[in-house]
């Protein structure tokens, strides 16, 4: 079955295709599970193919196979390719996997909505364009693929475009991606210019040996990471997430939480070669992943909106994973990527089960004490929140901790401690926003009140199964600590990505470990005490720290920066260019040359004078003269 | 016996007086006879030239051309019938609807 896996994203397309065109004439029992089943086959040919690919020898090349010739000109060609590598295993699981569950719950969460086939046309169309990203062997072909899902990712969050919000959150998101977008074409044009093709195997052996020259390496690693940070919502582009939650809470999810936000990541990793030659690149990757992580971190510390704060952690945990990818742990960082969209999509599922039994109230203001409510949600929740936080044994703890041993371990003490400081502040706005929502007294509207009923069997088993992989994914990639051999992930992703081993004492990582489980709890207790214990005191610091509150509460004014800096001048000069270019040069050139026409029309108009006299003048003159000509 | 030229100068003759009689005339009916006048003129110099070079296809030519004449000569009094009818005229100067 193995050497079928390139059904793997046609499975799905095929079913959006037969879902856009047929959707509306289908039942909505048969859409479900139709879209369904199509994920679900996609991830049996993965598990097969991972499971080829897990017997094979460490380091094998994995499975290829080209499909069509596809750009052909000169000596450049790049080829309809998949393949399926130890990097492509991983990701194409956690697409068709989560996929699968998120499929499953939207089943149910979306029962009520009247564009059901639409819904589930557009997430069988991202998830072939997400894997035709994560399976594509060369980098034009990745391309199709990350515009592809760009283009879902905007569909869906505009889901609902009859609300305004909506309808600008989508539009924002893609004009922000294209921006990044941009500057990852011309890195694909830089990278074609040296001629060496544009397969990623071909680009990492590239720069590996040197044939690329070090200059257009780093230029290309920096475009191409431009990209990411637009894709993956890093600063300076990261603008569009947050808003990205006006799209139905399974989209954010699937989309902007476990797939198409890391697929920033998964690039950076898959170009491993590209980015370990050039320091500089990945100096600006770490560093930028450090400071999103940060940055992101206080953002979510004060919102209100629970999608909104699962938004910023997202842009913060994505963060860390670029951190990972820039100390040259990119193992690691894809660890993080997999557990994070295992605890991430659960959280944001159940998030979306409070939300469906608050019947759509998203604020925590209006919100508390759920907790004997929510039976299943509340539990399951609390795992994600456990998880994320980095509490010992449960996957986040492992994958951070991986990724903070390879900063301290190559040397990068301070990128080290901000992933330690933005750890406090992942425990702290977590577990807030669990006392919010789930402890206290309650605080919801009355008919919201009288709604509040646990979610449908559809959505709590998704839950409870995200649940089990956030407990115990981390168990695959265990620390040295715990033996040489225990780290399976690490061990496997050596076949694609490029790895850097550092040798640690023992008793060194030991501290790390301590020292990163210390600063989960300290963030743990630190909400504890503000959210639970005394409740006053939030208001009281925020009260006495005015500048600040507002500062974090206004998400640092970047979005009315950008505004101000960006889209008015921009606006402003597009109206300026409409009136003098537009309307004067364009369109004056335009009017001016049907008035010739209209004029000369005018003074040809006296030859048609209607008389039979005139016409026959005029024929026998022309005789005349053809006889004259003739006879001279 | 007389020359083949004099023919050739008749038919000449007559194409101008047709031309002539077409401008001079205003209405419909005579400027149709000057055009019968040039058709015929035509019909001559093929008579003439036909006997001055000794050859047959001349005269061939002429019985066709009296053929769709015949038929041509239905047609524009047809025309012109049917115009007086609607207009109650047949001055061409006051047929002008072409005008741009």
């Amino acid at each position: 079955m193995a050497e079928h896996f390139w059904l793997v994203p046609l499975i799905p397309g095929a079913s959006a295709l037969l879902l856009v065109l047929f959707g509306t004439k289908l039942s909505r029992r048969w859409i479900a599970w139709q879209a369904s089943s199509a994920v679900f086959l996609s991830f049996l040919l993965s598990l097969a193919a991972f499971v080829h690919l897990a017997r094979l020898p460490d380091a094998s090349p994995g499975l290829s196979k080209t499909l069509l010739p596809w750009i052909s000109s000169g000596s450049f060609s790049s080829p309809i390719a998949f393949v399926f590598d130890h990097l492509t295993a991983v990701m194409a699981l956690v697409v068709t996997g989560v996929g699968l569950l998120i499929h499953v719950y939207s089943t149910a969460y979306m029962a009520e909505d009247r564009s059901y086939a639409r819904y589930f046309a557009h997430l069988n169309l991202f998830t072939f364009f997400m894997l035709v990203l994560v399976m594509a062997s060369d980098l034009v072909l990745m391309f199709v693929g990350w515009e592809g899902v760009g283009l879902c990712s905007y569909l869906l969050i505009g889901f609902w475009f009859e609300r305004p919000a909506a309808a600008k959150a989508g539009l924002k998101a893609f004009v922000v991606n294209r921006v990044g977008d941009a500057a990852f074409i011309i890195g694909i044009l830089f990278l074609l210019a040296q001629g060496g093709g544009s397969s990623f195997a071909a680009i990492n052996e590239g720069a590996a040996t040197g044939l690329l020259p070090s200059g257009i390496v780093t230029l290309v690693a920096i475009l191409l990471f431009i990209g990411a940070t637009g894709k993956s919502a890093q600063i300076p582009l990261y603008v569009w997430l947050p808003d990205a939650m006006e799209g139905p809470t399974p989209v954010s999810a699937l989309i902007h939480a476990a797939t198409m936000v890391t697929a920033g990541v998964y690039m950076v990793c898959r170009l491993s070669g590209l980015y370990a030659a050039s320091v500089p690149a990945s100096t600006v990757v770490a560093w930028i992943g450090a400071a999103t992580a940060l940055f992101a971190a206080t953002m979510a510390l004060v919102q209100n909106d629970i999608k909104k704060v699962l938004a910023y952690s997202t842009v913060s945990q994505i963060g860390y994973m670029f951190i990972g990818c820039g100390v040259g742990a990119y193992a690691a960082g894809m660890f993080h990527l997999v557990t994070h969209a295992f605890f991430k999509s659960l959280l944001f599922l159940a998030a979306g089960s409070v939300i469906h039994a608050l019947a759509g109230e998203q604020d925590m203001r209006r919100m508390g004490g759920l907790k004997k409510h929510l039976p299943v949600t509340f539990p399951v929740f609390l795992v994600g929140a456990l998880a994320i936080s980095g509490i010992p044994f449960l996957s986040g703890f492992f994958s951070k901790d991986a990724i903070l041993t390879g900063a301290f371990a190559g040397g990068q003490y301070a990128l080290w401690a901000a992933g330690l400081l933005g750890a406090v502040l992942t425990a702290f706005y977590m577990f807030r926003l669990v006392y919010l929502t789930f402890y206290g007294e309650e605080r919801m509207t009355r008919e919201a009140g009288h709604h509040i009923h646990e979610s449908p069997r559809a959505m709590t088993i998704p839950l409870v199964f995200l649940a089990a992989f956030s407990i115990l994914a981390g168990y695959v990639g265990l620390p040295v600590l715990f033996g040489g051999k225990a780290d399976l992930f690490g061990r496997f992703m050596e076949g694609s990505v490029k790895t850097v081993t550092h040798h640690l004492a023992v008793s060194t990582e030991g501290l790390l470990v301590v020292l990163a489980t210390a600063a989960s709890l300290l963030g743990l207790a630190l909400a504890y005490v503000f959210y639970r214990r005394t409740p006053a005191l939030p208001g009281r610091l925020a009260s006495l720290f005015p500048g600040i509150y507002r500062l974090l509460v206004g998400s640092y004014y970047i979005d009315e920066v950008y505004e101000a800096v960006v889209v008015r001048p921009l606006v402003r000069g597009s109206e300026k260019v409409y009136v003098r270019f537009d309307l004067r040069i364009i369109d004056g050139t335009l009017d001016g040359s049907a008035a010739a026409a209209g004029l000369a029309g005018k003074g040809l108009n006296i030859l048609q004078s209607g008389l039979v006299r005139d016409y026959a003048l005029a024929f026998l003159l022309g005789a005349i003269i053809f006889l004259g000509f003739l006879l001279l | 016996m007389i020359p083949a030229s004099a023919f050739f100068a008749l038919a000449v003759v007559l194409f101008v007086l047709g031309v002539v009689a077409f401008f001079v005339k205003k209405d419909l009916l005579t400027q149709f006879m000057a055009v019968e006048v040039m058709l015929n003129a035509g019909n001559l110099a093929f008579l003439a030239l036909a006997k001055a070079l000794g050859k047959a296809e001349g005269q061939v030519i002429v019985l066709f051309v009296i053929t769709v004449a015949a038929a041509e000569a239905v047609i524009g009094l047809a025309i012109i019938v049917l115009v007086f009818r609607q207009r109650k005229t047949i001055q061409t100067d006051d047929l002008k609807d072409l005008r741009g």
